[in-house]
């Protein structure tokens, strides 16, 4: 039962990362600055490598391979938040995503540093300083554009009421939720979703951007259980294109 | 051939990071343990970051160079059981990086916070004022800066 409490955790973590680790490496090439060109593609090679590590717990506990894990399932059997799939859009979208993302995931590798399951808690320990620096470049830019122009602002403003409910489909409760918290492996999705309003409220409000109501906005839910947008079956293609040409290649 | 945690770690010297040559395993901190048993060494290392591509390149290195001294039984063991940071960079590595052009990362209590990248000493002319231009850089672990001084573009080696 733990189990398959904390297979589900490590899934829906991994997957998350490797999907939005895509998503960012979209930007190679593309940044609307060479510096932000820089930023997206390190920090989606950060994720990606970070998902590796992940998949890597699961194939301890008897899953598959991490390279057949992520290269060999079709969009339904992900586990990733429906936020991380969503097309790049323009670089507000991207911005307000990463800046929505990053914040929850820093805060969840904090918890779980502490975490009962020793693979996990090590892996977080390491992880936390490395989603620290996503989270200071998302920051960064938020408070600038933030308060900018009236341009920035409101495309701004325009991404944030859109991604909002998605952001809160990231803490989509397990049906092993309990399980997790009484193992004392991870605190919970809920006790991650306060101290995570908490964490953006705070930058947001040294911006001029407004933080919609998230008791009243409606969580877009459904990406733990394999549902999602019609974008991420393309996502999985291009991703996995190399490999299954030939997946015993090697370089 | 008696082997000892010292010798290994001077013959370890010799490997060096790929994607900074002056600097070796062993100064980098990578390399957290050495363990002899009779003519099996096991060697320990972290990764400086999850996603660094370089890691398989340093442990086929480490096991590469330890055969070339005779010792042929060498397993490499990568765990997070010791996280690096880069407090684990030793002063010799630091001054190595200085040397080569990257600023040190500079000490901290482990909560990196954007004042601590801020703030870094040119590595060529030794000035503070200086501006980080983004936190990211052509490797994980380098973040870009100008120095107002001299007028150059240089990287750290981050403070994680």
């Amino acid at each position: 039962m733990t189990e398959i409490a904390l297979k589900e955790l490590l899934y829906k973590i991994a997957d998350d990362q490797l999907i939005l680790g895509h998503r960012n490496s979209e930007w190679t090439g593309l940044g609307p600055l060479l510096e932000e060109d820089i930023a997206f593609s390190s920090m989606a090679q950060d994720k990606v490598g970070q998902s590796h590590a992940f998949y890597a717990i699961l194939h301890e506990l008897g899953e598959s391979e991490p390279d057949t894990i992520a290269f060999m399932r079709n969009a339904d059997q992900f586990h990733n938040c429906q936020l991380v799939e969503l097309p790049n859009g323009e670089y507000d979208f991207s911005l307000i995503r990463h800046f929505l993302f990053d914040h929850a995931e820093l805060i969840r590798f904090q918890m779980l540093a502490e975490s009962s399951y020793e693979p996990l808690s090590l892996l977080a320990k390491k992880l936390q300083g490395e989603v620290r620096y996503h989270v200071m470049h998302a920051n960064t830019w938020i408070k600038q554009l933030g308060s900018a122009t009236d341009e920035s602002i409101k495309r701004l403003q325009g991404s944030l009421d859109f991604a909002l409910p998605y952001a809160l489909g990231i803490f989509e409760l397990s049906p092993h939720e309990s399980s997790l918290i009484d193992n004392k492996i991870f605190a919970g999705e809920d006790a991650l979703k306060a101290r995570w309003l908490e964490s953006i409220e705070k930058v947001i409000s040294e911006t001029q951007l407004n933080l919609p109501d998230a008791t009243v906005a409606s969580p877009v839910l459904g990406g733990r259980t394999g549902l999602h947008t019609e974008h991420l079956q393309p996502l999985v293609e291009e991703m996995s294109e190399v490999f299954k040409i030939d997946p015993s290649a090697d370089w | 051939m008696v082997l000892t945690e010292e010798q290994l770690l001077e013959w370890l010297e010799e490997v060096k990071d790929p994607e900074i040559p002056v600097l070796s395993l062993v100064d980098l901190g990578v390399i957290t343990k050495v363990e002899i048993d009779n003519e099996d060494v096991l060697v320990n290392m972290t990764p400086t970051f999850v996603g660094c591509p370089a890691i398989d390149m340093m442990k086929q290195d480490v096991i590469d160079t330890l055969n070339k001294y005779g010792v042929e039984n060498v397993t490499v063991n990568v765990s997070f059981e010791v996280q690096w940071n880069s407090n684990k960079i030793s002063d010799k590595g630091r001054k190595a990086l200085k040397e080569f052009g990257l600023a040190p990362p500079p000490k901290h209590n482990l909560i990196v916070d954007l004042d601590i990248i801020e703030n870094v000493a040119c590595p060529y002319c030794g000035s503070e004022n200086t501006e980080m231009k983004t936190p990211f850089g052509p490797t994980l672990c380098r973040s870009i800066h100008y120095c107002n001084n001299c007028h150059q573009a240089f990287e750290q080696f981050k403070p994680i």
